[in-house]
């Protein structure tokens, strides 16, 4: 039997549909929709993988991975190096695409198994540290190939492939890392992964196979980074290592941290903002103003997060969000008399405590008379 | 020996050059109430860690339910039968009561289902998600935790989330459940309620109980049998009565 069916768990399926539609109707039907639109919603869908698979393992697994683009980089090159190879006897198809996207997939699984096996025994900060290394190792790698092999610091040009289709292709990549994340979260498996982020000592004592879920977390999180890498190749027709640094690994742990963590629809919205603001700002500030770029999107940043979590500002928040903005719409009036279960949110400390509340404390004295520390006797 | 659940045999571990537990013979027989009392530093949670695999020993071994245990993991040794609550809870607490619990009911073979069933969503995920559900909730309602049961565990009164952190180890199926100090901090009624907790546990769980416990009450009154620790060494073994007028163990208590 299936379980009550809750829209608000198959929200964010729904919505990404709904723009995909949208999008592919106008597309396909002859519209007026620009490259470079086309190449931002490719850009979003990108970056959306990424930060919804790198959640798996910092918002859910707990430990802080600095080396997503290394992943992102491995699915790049490899996808690209095997799309150009079969290019010329498979064609231009989507089963060079799907070919491309198994092998750069595979392989940066296999590179998450094998960073992991030792890097998952350390903890916190150093973990941080080795798969910030990782990422920096695997750039300098393809960036020091030959350019025969793949591209070394020209980069490596891969085919091009309809921009009129790639979009749906990367729609539907999303929707396939989210459903598989997703339902991984939402399963026994999923609660073992977040038992080791609230309590790995206890994980451990509860018997859960903590190496085995931390691997699978890790391996699964590089698979989809390369799957986003595929999709970058194609969508970008040249595949250079400098996009692959550091910054672009903390750009994507910014998603996460700022879409809240363990909140997936929270990485989708940041991770789609961010990437918004980051093209729209590149092309709205060029020339002399294009040093300009990153001070606007750090502005930014340090504004949404402190909007987000400034107490003097709660009152405001409350009062001016999404969720209230779209309940007013379908609900005109609110009840005030109605009032919700208290126990239902323990962590609103109450500011002010009325007479009757003092009055109504209920003081039961012990029968007994033998004091707490009576049975104590440490010496 | 068939009815031994428990045994350790010189069980000692130094760390450096500190001996913190040194020839530690206990035996457990299947259904006790065994208590392990101590002063402070003694070695108390330090033994709870070598039977449960935090630490490996450096002298002596132990047999749980008549196996060997050498360089298993702690999740192996879950496996075998051994479960246990912290001195300091630990609970899972940014999840719900009762997924605390289903954490717990994790390998029970009862409850099998592949990473892939459960990601392309095969009806033995559902089977198995409903069933863990409801055998947590049964749990939770043992404990008197049911009405609760979708709270956060951070937000549980001290009290339950003592009793829910027993209710998160039983629900691996022990054979043997290690309870560290679970009267820390509780006032007498709840001590009270807790004896009845475990008396009912051993009895309707058929577990063995293991705990260590600064409250004399609650030792004296649950406990058959005791081992005292002074200096990770043993200083009394016997029942509470002999155990608790035994000069020696006054001293170590109290001093001269």
């Amino acid at each position: 039997m299936i379980g009550k069916f809750k829209i608000k768990h198959y929200i964010n399926y729904i919505v990404i549909s709904i723009v995909a539609v949208i999008f592919s109707v106008i597309s396909l039907s002859g519209g007026q929709i620009d490259n470079s639109t086309l190449f931002l919603l490719e850009k979003m869908t990108i970056s959306i993988i990424l930060a919804v698979s790198l959640s798996l393992v910092v918002g859910f697994l707990g430990e802080l991975s600095l080396g997503h683009a290394g992943f992102m980089c491995v699915g790049a090159y490899i996808g690209g190096k095997v799309a150009s190879l079969l290019e010329e006897s498979l064609g231009n198809g989507i089963l060079t695409f799907i070919i491309s996207l198994t092998a750069g997939a595979g392989i940066a699984a296999l590179c998450g198994i094998i960073i992991g096996i030792p890097a998952l025994r350390l903890r916190g900060d150093y973990l941080a540290i080795v798969t910030l290394a990782f990422g920096e190792i695997v750039r300098s790698i393809f960036q020091n190939t030959s350019a025969e092999s793949f591209g070394g610091a020209i980069g490596l040009s891969t085919p091009r492939f309809d921009k009129k289709y790639l979009f749906i292709i990367a729609f539907v990549l999303v929707l396939a890392t989210l459903a598989v994340l997703q339902n991984l979260i939402r399963s026994k498996h999923g609660r073992a992964i977040t038992s080791i982020r609230d309590n790995e000592i206890a994980a451990h004592a509860t018997g859960i196979n903590v190496t085995k879920y931390k691997l699978l977390a890790f391996t699964l999180s590089a698979m989809f980074a390369g799957v986003a890498g595929v999709l970058y190749s194609f969508s970008n027709y040249t595949v250079q290592s400098a996009k692959f640094g550091y910054n672009y690994s903390i750009e994507i742990l910014v998603m996460v941290v700022l879409g809240g963590m363990g909140n997936i629809n929270g990485s989708i919205i940041a991770a789609a903002l961010i990437t918004f603001l980051n093209t729209k700002l590149a092309t709205i500030l060029t020339g002399d103003l294009a040093v300009l770029q990153n001070l606007f999107y750090a502005l930014i940043l340090v504004f949404i997060v402190i909007y987000n979590n400034a107490p003097k500002l709660k009152g405001f928040r409350d009062k001016y969000n999404l969720a209230s903005f779209f309940k007013n719409i379908f609900k005109h009036k609110t009840d005030p008399s109605i009032v919700t279960d208290d126990a239902a949110k323990w962590d609103v400390v109450p500011t002010k405590i009325t007479m009757d509340e003092i009055l109504s404390v209920d003081i039961t004295t012990n029968d007994n008379g033998q004091s707490d520390e009576g049975g104590k006797s440490d010496g | 020996m068939a009815d031994c659940i428990l045994e350790t045999r010189n069980l000692g571990i130094s760390f450096g050059g500190l001996n913190a537990v040194q020839n530690v013979n206990i035996k457990i027989n299947k259904g006790q109430i065994y208590g392990l009392i101590g002063p402070n530093g003694a070695g108390k949670t330090t033994i709870f860690n070598l039977i449960t695999g935090v630490y490996k020993p450096t002298t002596g071994t132990f047999f749980i339910d008549g196996k060997e245990i050498k360089g298993y993991s702690q999740e192996k040794i879950n496996h075998l039968g051994v479960a246990r609550t912290f001195q300091n809870i630990r609970l899972f607490n940014n999840m719900t009561v009762v997924r605390n619990v289903m954490v717990g009911l994790h390998n029970s073979p009862d409850y099998k289902c592949t990473v892939i069933e459960s990601i392309l969503r095969l009806p033995r995920h559902f089977k198995v998600e409903k069933t863990m559900r409801e055998k947590a909730k049964e749990l939770l309602r043992i404990f008197d935790l049911e009405n609760e049961r979708n709270f956060l565990a951070c937000n549980l009164p001290y009290g339950k989330q003592r009793k829910l952190e027993i209710a998160r180890a039983l629900a691996t199926n022990p054979k043997i459940l290690l309870l560290d100090e679970p009267a820390a901090g509780m006032n007498p009624q709840e001590t009270a309620e807790l004896m009845d907790t475990i008396r009912f546990v051993r009895d309707n769980f058929n577990v063995t109980v293991f705990l260590i416990e600064h409250d004399m009450k609650l030792v004296a009154g649950i406990c058959e049998e005791l081992t005292v620790l002074n200096f990770g060494t043993e200083l009394a073994h016997g029942t509470p009565q002999m155990v608790l007028n035994d000069p020696r163990v006054i001293t170590a208590y109290l001093g001269d």
